[in-house]
């Protein structure tokens, strides 16, 4: 199981015929493993990794520190769920150290995301107060490095 | 074995000592040229990792440059690596060497091989080397002034080296065993059993064995066996070990000897007044790789597996039969069912159809009827050069 994931993770695109391969399993087994996984969202979903900019496509993202007063009883898990609600949040952490959550929020233009941070997240009770870095530059994403790769690096062609 | 090809410099005044003017020219030079020359050829003629080396690894040998680590060490080694060596060796095979008087570090397992030869060997003393076999084995020997011995290995059985068969080759001139597992270029393994019959016959007839085990961590689905862990053997083992293919460090240059102390002695006398030692920035890299890059070798390992798997079943599903490498990144199909000889095939699949393959006669006139084909390239390429091969194969089917 492990390892035709590990696989699948590699290239969401693999086939299972591919992914039989290899790994040495029959397709049999590695498409029940596949649906056995996806069922129990252990595979939550097939992404693909785009670098935009390359499309000419204006993209702000920007990384939201959120300081939370706990509530009681529940503590950060309801104004985790108020905030991952909202489409504009791509990821939500909760983080030890000086501040609460961690919100990673994606717009269109700066000023859409301030919007956002401005009248939907900072409002919101037991939110006290939240810090705005724009993200500038992407260099690496979910283990994949996006600019800067080492092109041009050669090995012989033949050797013994 | 082609080891040795026509005497070319005749006469005292021929500017080449005859020795090395015995030596046959590499079997690859000729493709070197042909590849070079052709636009989008993929290449699965590579004997080295295609993996950048761990970034871990690297940025520590770029922070030991900075802070001025640029200068000569100990013939031996540096002693924190020895004594890394020494660790690793005893962690995973329970082998005991010193790091002060067993251990030396060289400039790769080639070094290895040209120290460990010259060390042991005298004019006329014979080698045996397996067949086909990784060029080097031989062409030491020879650099040695001794004389290899080819015992022949087939596809029938695996490319093992039968004890049988060697010993039918020894005579009172023979003085050493090389073995390579997992091999270049076949990809073969040999099981703790098999190795104890090789193991029986240096007992028997007094031999010392050079075991280049440089892929040692690059197997598949089975435990290496070290040939120095077997009873008795560590007293007649060379053992060379590297950092070139587990670690994808080809280009750093470093490497280690592991023997008693009397052999590590001898070759560090050569190693002395011909290298004086080790680069320092391969060994502090080389540090950095076994004290903390095992978690990067599985990972390589891991991926080698799955084109692995890709490369021998699409092999076999294109009618180059090809037994099951367990061990290194080679698979090594026959392509006898083309007609062709081995260098007929790869130069025709290179002008036809842009893939680079190695001719197994390259190896030893064992090799012939198969070619190299190494795995350590992209799935992508390894998937687009398996579709151009079968192209190549099925308009070349005799009938
Ligand atoms: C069997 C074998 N031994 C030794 C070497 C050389 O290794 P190193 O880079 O440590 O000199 C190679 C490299 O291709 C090899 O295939």
């Amino acid at each position: 199981m492990k390892e035709i994931l590990k696989t699948l993770e590699g290239n969401a695109r693999a086939t299972a015929e591919q992914i039989a391969t290899m790994t040495g399993k029959s397709v049999a087994q590695v498409k029940r493993a596949i649906k056995q996984a996806e069922k129990e969202r252990a595979i939550v979903k097939y992404k693909t990794i785009i670098n935009w900019e390359k499309l000419g496509e204006e993209q702000v993202q920007a990384l939201i520190e959120i300081k939370i007063a706990p509530q009681r009883d529940v503590g950060f898990d309801s104004i985790a769920e108020r905030i991952y609600r909202f489409p504009e949040a791509r990821s939500v952490y909760l983080v030890s150290g000086t501040y609460d959550l961690a919100v990673l929020v994606v717009g269109s233009s700066m000023h859409e995301v301030a919007g956002f941070v401005a009248q939907k997240l900072a409002p919101l009770e037991s939110v006290q107060g939240t810090v705005t870095h724009f993200l500038l530059k992407r260099y690496k994403e979910d283990g994949e490095i996006l600019e800067g790769e080492t092109a041009g690096v050669r090995r012989l062609p033949l050797t013994l | 074995m082609s080891i040795t090809g026509a005497v070319r410099a005749k006469g005292p005044r021929g500017a080449i000592s005859q020795r090395v003017g015995q030596l046959a020219p590499s079997g690859i030079r000729r493709f070197f040229g042909l590849v070079s020359s052709l636009e989008g050829v993929i290449s699965l003629g590579i004997g080295e990792p295609d993996f950048a080396t761990p970034w871990h690894v690297t940025e520590a040998a770029i922070y030991s440059l900075e802070k001025g680590q640029t200068m000569y060490t100990a013939t031996y080694g540096l002693p924190q690596l020895r004594h890394e060596v020494a660790r690793y060796l005893e962690d995973r095979y329970a082998l005991r060497y010193s790091p002060d008087d067993e251990l030396l570090i060289t400039v790769g397992v080639s070094q290895g091989l040209d120290l460990a030869t010259r060390a042991i060997l005298d004019p006329g003393d014979e080698v045996i080397v397996p067949d086909p076999g990784y060029v080097a084995y031989g062409s030491c020997v020879v650099l040695a002034g001794g004389v290899p011995l080819a015992v022949p290995t087939s596809q029938e059985t695996d490319f093992k080296l039968e004890a049988p068969q060697v010993e039918a080759r020894l005579s009172d001139r023979t003085k050493a065993i090389i073995i390579g597992y997992p091999a270049n270029p076949t990809g073969a393994v040999m099981a703790k059993g098999e190795l104890a019959g090789i193991a029986e016959i240096a007992r028997k007839h007094n031999l010392l064995v050079i075991s280049d085990e440089i892929y040692a961590r690059l197997v598949y689905g089975m435990e290496h066996t070290c040939f120095a862990t077997l009873p008795g053997m560590k007293e007649r083992t060379i053992l060379l070990g590297g950092f070139s293919k587990a670690y994808a460090m080809t280009g750093w240059r470093v490497g280690y000897a592991a023997a008693r102390a009397e052999i590590i002695e001898a070759m560090s006398k050569i190693h002395q007044y011909a290298m004086l030692c080790a680069p320092i920035m391969g060994q502090v890299a080389a540090i950095e790789a076994l004290s903390s890059g095992q978690a990067a070798v599985e990972e390589m390992v891991a991926e080698y597996d799955r084109r692995r798997r890709v490369i021998v079943k699409g092999l076999n599903d294109i009618g180059l039969s090809c037994f099951e490498p367990k061990g290194a990144f080679y698979a090594f199909p026959s392509v006898r069912g083309t007609g062709m000889s081995s260098e007929q095939f790869a130069e025709r699949l290179l002008l036809e159809e842009r893939v680079a393959v190695i001719p197994g006669s390259a190896f030893g006139a064992c090799g012939e009827g198969h070619v190299r084909c190494c795995y350590a390239a992209s799935l992508s390429d390894i998937e687009e050069a398996l579709e151009r091969m079968g192209r190549f194969v099925s308009r070349h089917s005799p009938g």
